[in-house]
């Protein structure tokens, strides 16, 4: 391959996830197996901007729908971006159209009566079908009680709407609204917290809120410290499989480690 | 119709802990051995790499290492007049699939169960006479004393690498270790692992209350270690990535880190991957098994004949094979009869959990069992007169490594979601600990496994049905030393305190533990045990059945230290005793 077609797909694949390269992960010496750091060095010189991202799965009032949700339950405010600038409604729309959405590696077959509380899952339909028929009838009981789509209300009214779901106050038709609504938080979560590489935790936003470091180093000199707070620059999959973060022998990225902040 | 194959000395039903340790041993005894695994094969290289390795969606979340239940499942009610429906999702517990087996995914804590543990029932009623245990209550013997054991404890030990701090040895308390373990022949193959501030605080606490702090026992390598196999582990760099995941480094004791890369080179072994056993048959007294069928990758079926067939699969499968192969008689609750199913059992976990505002954890820092324990609430190691129940179970501290979609603890009434709980999220997940208890679980009359008559897998057979639930001893004894606990937790100094012992029925949903027990249980008496004290079949005794399978009941410790004596117990009795004279030998 030329190395220059080279750089250009690493760039896109740089700009696709929307990695800010940090500056001093550039400083970082990569190791010699690795030859890429002339690549990182010039890609840190060239401005990178966010490639959008698109929806498969959901179709536009349940993107609308799950945007506007998502925002409520982990909202921007003076701690950082939330759950929608964190790119969770991308998340839950890659996972809904997959083997999670689709229940792959579950147990599917019927009959299937309601069960107790203990016996868990029960439900007929698969993930992506419990949104599907959610969304729908969340905006008909919304457009019914406010006169608008859920997307449409004023933010503290979505919440006394979520708030109603969890609670299981709103009668929905096809599926239990607090069953509904623990999804909906376990996916949001999921999509909050999870590597980069599935389409939220956009810039490892979830990650940066609670002092998380993403894929490990070796801990070894740092685990028997007592009270030190170990504030790295997260490091994603992504950083690593792109090669623009060191490692060792074993793979384990080199951490760069930030000033402290607290 | 099945391809009939070329007899082998022996099948061996899963290729993980068990299965992988048995195929060496017997192979290198001379004989052809043939590993037949449902899932496929998978090795630190190139399966558990990084980056990939540290994805805690794939492996916590999506559960890859674990069993596919799509294929197959089990089903689940809380007491015999409820209607059982399958385990749709993975929750309660987590089996593994593929070489290896839930070896791969383990979290390492290595105990030996305790000679009070062997002999649950007569030790009880000789120290509080019979009605200190329910009427219903069908804890027993387990037809082998921890003494019988010692040889093979210590042997699984030194091949899986563990780390710890002896504290009886032949008899002597020796400092710093478990005074209430029972005597070990000799010290732990490696030192303890180091040690977080969050097991610091704790050991601080508990010897402020006068209890004996100690490391717990644990296969991740403190340091570079070769077992007796020549098998080489590197040492834990305590990544916090670790149950539930595989390691990258080959850093905890499993299949792959300390028996296949062995077992691989025998000529005198066979591995056969994504072939599925459905059936044990037997001649035409059920005396004997002549073969194992199963189905391959392709659908096609083939007999393999056999003259040893071993069930090392999880317990679950034991279990099934047993029941759909006429193995033994199977369990009748109403009637009390039958061995095949009897005393299922599980455990009976609890935490305390501690939140700080002047403390800072690195909590996703640490390895699958990284802690310190006291013992002191654990089998009888306390008086438990007058207390209404029976067994306990160790209170450890916590440094298994936070991933954050699924380890976040919040002070109890904190908000679910929003501005709030983000706040609170963003300020507690470093600066929290937690404090896990291993209780004990007893085994019941109405707790059992037998063949579900509704639900089937993907070759058609009935699902294992599971009729499960905790009894009153189970809630009493949780509720008093998870108060323990507590009383540990607040001499921590934390500003809040989550303490949630296990209450109210049990539920399939929340991730409790993979400690699954019973159901061929071990024993002398042919009338309340599926398998001697050789873990051998009464019924059909070429067919040994190991695993947790064979526990008659839990007690308050992980069980892998355990299942790994078990099995060099019966590897034992099979090469000195049946190998020589093959039939019964009890």
């Amino acid at each position: 391959m030329e190395k220059s077609s080279g750089r250009r797909w690493f760039l896109k694949s740089v700009a696709a996830v929307g990695v800010a390269v940090p500056a001093a992960a550039l400083g970082a010496d990569p190791p010699s197996r690795h030859s890429h750091g002339e690549h990182v060095a010039q890609a840190g010189s060239v401005k990178v901007h966010s490639l959008p991202q698109a929806y498969g799965w959901l179709t536009q009032p349940e993107q609308t729908f799950i945007e506007a949700a998502v925002a409520r339950l982990i909202p921007s405010d003076e701690l950082g971006p939330g759950a929608k600038e964190a790119g969770v409604s991308y998340f839950i729309d890659q996972q809904l159209a997959g083997a999670y959405g689709t229940m792959a590696r579950n147990y599917k077959q019927g009959p299937w009566p309601e069960g107790t509380p203990q016996q868990g899952y029960q439900s007929r339909l698969m993930p992506q079908e419990v949104y599907r028929a959610a969304i729908v009838e969340i905006n008909a009981y919304c457009t019914g009680r406010y006169g608008k789509v859920f997307e449409a209300l004023p933010a503290a009214q979505q919440d006394e709407v979520l708030g109603d779901l969890e609670a299981g106050k709103v009668a929905l038709e096809s599926v239990g609204a607090s069953f509904f609504f623990g999804l909906l938080l376990a996916n949001t979560m999921e999509g909050f917290f999870a590597d980069p590489i599935y389409g939220g935790n956009r810039d490892k936003i979830g990650w940066k809120l609670v002092g998380f470091p993403g894929v490990a180093a070796v801990y070894s000199d740092f685990i028997d410290k007592h009270n030190v707070p170990y504030n790295a620059e997260p490091v994603s999959i992504v950083d690593l499989q792109q090669r623009m973060v060191g490692v060792d022998e074993h793979g384990h990225p080199q951490h760069v480690l930030l000033a402290k902040k607290d | 119709m099945a391809t009939k194959l070329k007899p082998t000395d022996v099948v061996v039903v899963g290729v993980g802990v068990t299965g992988a340790i048995l195929a060496k041993e017997l192979a290198e005894a001379g004989l052809k051995v043939v590993g037949i695994e449902r899932g496929q094969t998978r090795d630190t290289y190139p399966d558990f790499q990084l980056p990939n390795a540290h994805d805690e969606l794939k492996y916590q979340r999506r559960h890859e290492l674990m069993q596919d239940l799509s294929r197959e499942t089990i089903t689940f009610r809380n007491n015999k007049d409820e209607t059982a429906l399958p385990m749709r999702y993975l929750g309660s517990f987590k089996p593994g699939e593929g070489v290896g087996g839930a070896g791969v995914h383990w979290g390492t804590q290595t105990w030996r169960f305790s000679p009070w543990d062997f002999e649950t029932r007569s030790r009880t009623v000789a120290r509080y006479g019979k009605n200190q245990m329910a009427e219903d209550c069908t804890s027993q013997d387990w037809g082998v004393t921890y003494d019988d054991l010692e040889p093979h404890f210590d042997m699984f030990e030194r091949v899986y690498g563990v780390c710890g701090k002896a504290g009886n040895l032949k008899g002597k308390i020796i400092p710093g270790g478990n005074p209430h373990e029972g005597p070990r022949s000799r010290e732990f193959p490696l030192p303890p692992t180091k040690m977080s501030y969050a097991a610091a605080l704790f050991t601080q606490a508990a010897q402020s209350l006068g209890y004996k702090a100690f490391p717990v026992p644990v296969s991740t390598p403190s340091k570079v270690y070769t077992n007796p196999y020549g098998v080489t582990m590197n040492a834990c760099v305590y990544c916090g990535y670790c149950e539930g995941f595989a390691c990258e480094m080959g850093s905890k004791g499993s299949p792959q880190t300390t028996v296949l890369p062995v077992l691989m080179k025998n000529k005198n072994f066979e591995l056969r991957t994504l072939a599925n056993v459905v059936q044990i048959n037997l001649d035409s007294a059920k005396k004997r098994a002549v073969s194992v069928t199963y189905v391959d990758s392709r659908g096609r079926e083939f007999e393999q004949p056999a003259d040893l067939v071993l069930l090392t699969s999880y317990v679950f499968n034991n279990v099934r094979l047993m029941l759909h192969s006429g193995i033994g008689k199977p369990y009748d609750p109403v009637a009390n009869t039958g061995v095949v199913g009897r005393n299922y059992a599980y455990q009976t976990p609890s935490s305390v959990t501690m939140f700080f505002e002047d403390k800072y954890f690195n909590s996703f820092m640490g390895a699958g069992g990284l802690g310190m324990a006291v013992d002191e609430f654990n089998n009888d190691n306390f008086d438990h007169g007058g207390l209404g129940f029976i067994g306990g179970g160790f209170i450890k501290s916590v440094s298994s490594g936070a991933r954050p979609i699924e380890i976040r603890p919040l002070p109890s009434g904190s908000p679910r979601w929003g501005s709030a709980w983000k706040k609170a999220t963003a300020h507690y997940f470093n600066r929290n600990f937690g404090l896990a208890l291993q209780g004990a679980c007893q085994s019941y009359r109405g707790n059992y496994l037998d063949l579900d008559p509704t639900y089937r897998d993907a070759y058609g057979l009935p699902l294992l049905r599971m009729t499960f639930d905790r009894h009153d001893n189970e809630h009493k004894m949780s509720l008093y030393i998870t108060n323990k606990a507590a009383e540990i937790g607040k001499a921590t100094g934390p500003s809040k305190m989550n303490v949630n012992p296990r209450a109210g029925k049990y539920t399939i949903v929340p991730y409790q533990s993979t400690h699954n027990t019973g159901g061929a249980v071990m024993g002398n008496d042919p009338s309340t045990s599926a398998v001697n004290r050789y873990l051998q079949s009464w019924d059909v005794p070429n067919v040994f059945v190991i695993g947790a399978s064979a526990f008659p009941q839990n007690g308050g410790y992980n069980p892998t230290d355990t299942v790994g004596a078990l099995t060099y117990w019966a590897l034992d009795a099979i090469k000195n005793k049946y190998l020589k004279k093959p039939g019964s030998l009890y």
